[in-house]
């Protein structure tokens, strides 16, 4: 009775393993890159790493169809490798002998990749679905695009430096103009004077001196 | 040797050593002055030092022997370089005028010199500055983090990259589609790429306002532009050195192969470095000098910046080569890298079975036992030695090698800022001789009112610049920087300067200039500046300039295109030009050239003074109206007579004080 029973319970996992083959048509291949990921915190690829990644799967298959019930079970793994990486299919949770259609899969895979990268601290490099291309971060841009602000400030900076230099050197034009005006008014004056006063190759005559000379005489 | 061309009026057209000393004296005239020395050394040294002297020199010596190569730009800087530049510093200090009007005061006739000078001055300053705005278009975009080149943009679905980027690399993406949307070809002009236009009206505006009083800002600005370069070439060296793979880089630069000094195209190359390094034949060394008090020690001078010019180029190749062999080393690190993963993944192996260091002795160890599927694996060889050497000059050195090995460093914004810093600094302090070279001609030629002040000749040139160079703004336009790169930067400066020396040392005569050296310094000029001015540099300029023109000849006239529809893509394609550029070429290359022989020409041929023309037309009709019934004897005589006075005309006005605006 109890040699049937057990039986009875092994059929289903046996008869699950022969639906996963390396390339079944609605398998997928997983490759872990364990080491180039983390190094030298990189932990071992074992029987309870295993199981956390078909849970992680049953989890995946659960939230992309709400309401089944997927378990441990419905995940079938085979051919590992030391490289670590193996094939697994996924069976129906109301019918072990059909398996999910590859599309399914991927969508579910798809959806749920960040959660199943995360539960094993990779990447979607290092944590590879064969087939299954994952979805980029595109990459942000800012808007308004920042070579713009910086043009902006530059732009800025010299127009203010132009204008500022136009006006000082109009600037300095008018009082250059205001000086030479006064500087002419007084050389008019030294000129008048040098006529009037004093003989042609002496020079200028000093009025202060003559007036001197009249105030000592008295 | 006493040959020298006969040149009369010489005496009236300069000043003599008394106006110089008066001039001097009184600090009469309004020519611009230099605030002290130190402005003059800076601004020559950045006009010498430019963009060059990062990507051209280090692919030089790199490429003809590296250490070995040194010897002859040595030899040739000393004995080509040297001379030209003493030369231009003398008759500028001494005759006190612009490019133009130097040549114009030795001769009328050679006023084509100065002519040409400004032509290749304008047209080099066009393209010049389109590679300042792409600089600046960089420098923009430093300022963010992630910089822009560092990822492909996603396709539509977003899983994967757009197919040009994915199968180039995100560099040159960025580069020739991003920057540039560079079209197929030249023909191909494909409509204004706007944010290129912006960067152009940036880069001349920044011009304009550096400029704007002539050397009185630019003085100014010098102090910045001309010294941080050194600073951030110091600070990428102190960087370089820390990174990995940065020795063999400098390994690579500086291996001597002697072999290759027995190549006359590495003499050649040397040669032609050298002349483009020392800004020789711009015409604004001239016009500097010229602002510099007449007793300057130009000798001293000359001597400095040639030393500083070798050393800087040497300095800047040793840093570039620095971040080139990091660029490599983490590029053959992530082949081999890639090359183990594939591996692994095929024979379904532990991930570190296979490590850099058994690697070659794994993949041998694998060939042999399963040749059949490493075939069919498509492995890449990594080869250290042809990553150091690809890419590496020109453009593709600043804008792809250096881009990509700075995305790679830590805190890259940064380091992206410092280095379109200095590539900045570098270029406008050598535009700021060029626009020198230009103005000043124009001024001279009366092209633009003499009574004009500095800012509105500045403004005029540089929004007129900015008018043409919107060519350069095409989605063509790197294809255009390359055709003004290689024509009208090459033969005619070569020429220019090859009459330059004929000039000064065969027609102003060598003996006049070795009084006016001893006048300004104090002592004659040595044996070694005699023999290099008259024979050896002339001889050098004009081997050099000789083979140019026949190599440029002999080739087909083909340029590389950015075209993703090739079959070598993404190496750059080699399509031969259309058939006009040859119409192009030649007024790029042909007219400066030409234009002093042919200057000359037609001052010969043209009497000067169209009113000793008029008088003498007017003289004949009156005789030959009186002597209508001359016979052949007569009127013979009359056209003899008639001959004989327009020979006196042009003869009596041939120094050229028969135009009324000399």
């Amino acid at each position: 009775m109890l040699e049937k029973i057990l039986v009875l319970l092994c059929l289903p996992s046996a008869l699950a393993q022969h639906l996963c083959t390396p390339g079944a048509s609605d398998g997928y291949k997983v490759r872990l890159s364990i080491k180039t990921a983390l190094g030298d915190q990189a932990y071992v690829w074992n029987e309870n790493e295993m199981f956390l990644f078909r849970a992680t799967l049953a989890f995946a298959m659960r939230t992309h169809f709400n309401g089944q019930m997927y378990n441990v079970s419905n995940i079938v793994v085979c051919d590992e490798t030391p490289r670590v990486s193996f094939w697994f299919v996924v069976t129906s949770p109301l019918d072990t002998s059909t398996l999910v259609d590859r599309k399914d899969v991927e969508e579910a895979v798809r959806k749920s990749r960040n959660r199943i990268n995360s539960a094993f601290l990779l990447t979607d490099k290092t944590l590879e679905f064969i087939g299954i291309a994952p979805t980029l971060a595109a990459p942000v841009y800012p808007d308004p695009p920042p070579w713009l602000i910086v043009f902006g400030v530059v732009m800025g900076a010299v127009g203010a430096g132009i204008i500022i230099l136009l006006v000082t050197s109009v600037l300095q034009k008018k009082r250059k103009k205001n000086e030479k005006s006064e500087g002419e008014d007084d050389e008019e004056d030294t000129r008048v004077k040098t006529v009037e006063n004093g003989t042609a190759s002496d020079g200028v005559y000093n009025m202060s001196f003559s007036d001197d000379e009249r105030f000592t005489k008295m | 040797m006493k040959l020298v061309l006969p040149n009369p009026g010489l005496e009236d057209r300069i000043p003599s050593y008394e106006d110089l000393d008066r001039m001097e004296k009184e600090e009469a005239g309004d020519r611009p002055k230099w605030d002290n020395k130190a402005q003059y050394i800076l601004t020559c040294v950045g006009f010498c030092i430019g963009i060059g002297n990062v990507w051209r020199f280090p692919y030089l010596c790199q490429s003809h022997g590296g250490g070995a190569f040194l010897i002859p730009y040595v030899i040739l800087l000393v004995l080509e370089g040297m001379p030209l530049l003493l030369l231009e510093f003398a008759i500028g200090q001494r005759l006190r005028k612009g490019s133009v009007g130097v040549w114009r005061a030795i001769s009328p006739y050679l006023t084509g010199v100065g002519v040409a000078s400004m032509l290749v001055s304008l047209l080099i300053g066009l393209y010049y500055n389109t590679l300042i705005a792409w600089i600046l278009w960089y420098l923009f975009n430093s300022f963010q983090s992630p910089l822009p080149w560092a990822q492909c943009p996603l396709n539509d679905n977003g899983t994967g990259f757009v197919p040009e980027c994915q199968r180039s690399s995100a560099v040159d993406y960025y580069f020739y589609r991003v920057t540039l949307n560079s079209s197929a070809s030249i023909v191909d002009s494909g409509g204004i790429h706007w944010p290129i236009v912006l960067c152009l009206l940036a880069a001349w505006t920044v011009m304009c306002v550096c400029y704007i009083r002539g050397i009185g800002t630019s003085g100014k600005a010098v102090y910045v532009t001309a010294i941080l370069p050194y600073i951030v070439l110091a600070i990428f060296l102190i960087r370089g050195l820390t990174l990995k793979g940065a020795l063999s880089g400098i390994k690579f630069l500086f291996t001597p192969d002697v072999d290759e000094l027995m190549k006359p195209t590495t003499w050649l190359d040397a040669g032609a470095q050298v002349f483009y390094a020392f800004s020789l034949a711009w015409g604004g060394l001239i016009s500097f000098s010229s602002y510099n008090p007449v007793h300057n020690n130009c000798m001293q001078d000359a001597v400095i910046l040639s030393a500083i010019t070798g050393l800087t180029s040497i300095y800047a190749a040793t840093v570039t080569y620095t971040i080139i062999g990091f660029r490599a080393t983490e590029k053959y690190d992530s082949c081999i890298s890639d090359n183990i993963m594939t591996l692994l993944n095929a024979f379904e192996l532990p991930e570190d079975s296979i490590s850099t260091s058994n690697y070659d002795a794994a993949f041998n160890h694998l060939n042999s036992s399963s040749p059949d599927i490493i075939l069919a694996l498509d492995i890449k060889i990594c080869d250290l030695q042809t990553l150091l050497s690809e890419g590496v000059e020109g453009t593709g050195l600043a804008f792809i090698v250096f881009t990509e090995a700075i995305t790679q460093m830590p805190g890259s914004p940064a380091w992206s800022v410092l280095f379109f810093i200095m590539l900045l600094c570098l270029g406008i302090s050598t535009l700021f001789g060029n626009i020198e070279g230009v103005v000043v001609p124009l001024k001279d030629l009366n092209m633009l009112p003499q009574k004009w002040p500095q800012e509105a000749l500045t403004g005029v040139t540089c929004a007129v610049a900015f008018v043409i160079s919107l060519l350069f703004a095409q989605h063509s336009g790197i294809y255009w920087v390359t055709l003004f790169d290689n024509f009208a930067g090459s033969v005619p400066l070569l020429t220019i300067g090859f009459f330059e020396m004929i000039a000064v040392v065969y027609i102003y005569g060598i003996d006049r200039f070795n009084e006016d050296l001893e006048f300004m310094v104090g002592y004659k000029p040595s044996i070694f500046w005699q023999v290099t001015w008259r024979f050896i540099s002339p001889l050098i300029v004009l081997v050099i300039l000789v083979f140019y023109l026949v190599t440029q000849v002999q080739e087909e006239l083909t340029y590389l295109v950015w075209d993703p529809n090739s079959e070598e893509f993404p190496t750059l394609a080699s399509v031969p030009y259309p058939s006009w550029i040859n119409a192009l070429i030649f007024l790029l290359a042909g007219v400066p050239s030409l234009a002093v022989p042919v200057y000359a020409l037609c001052r010969l041929v043209f009497i000067c003074s169209q009113s000793a023309l008029i008088a003498a037309t007017f003289n004949y009709i009156i005789l030959y109206m009186r002597c209508q019934e001359a016979t052949p004897v007569y009127s013979s005589t009359l056209m003899l007579v008639w001959c004989f006075w327009a020979l006196t005309m042009h003869y009596k006005y041939s120094d050229g004080r028969c135009r009324a605006t000399n």
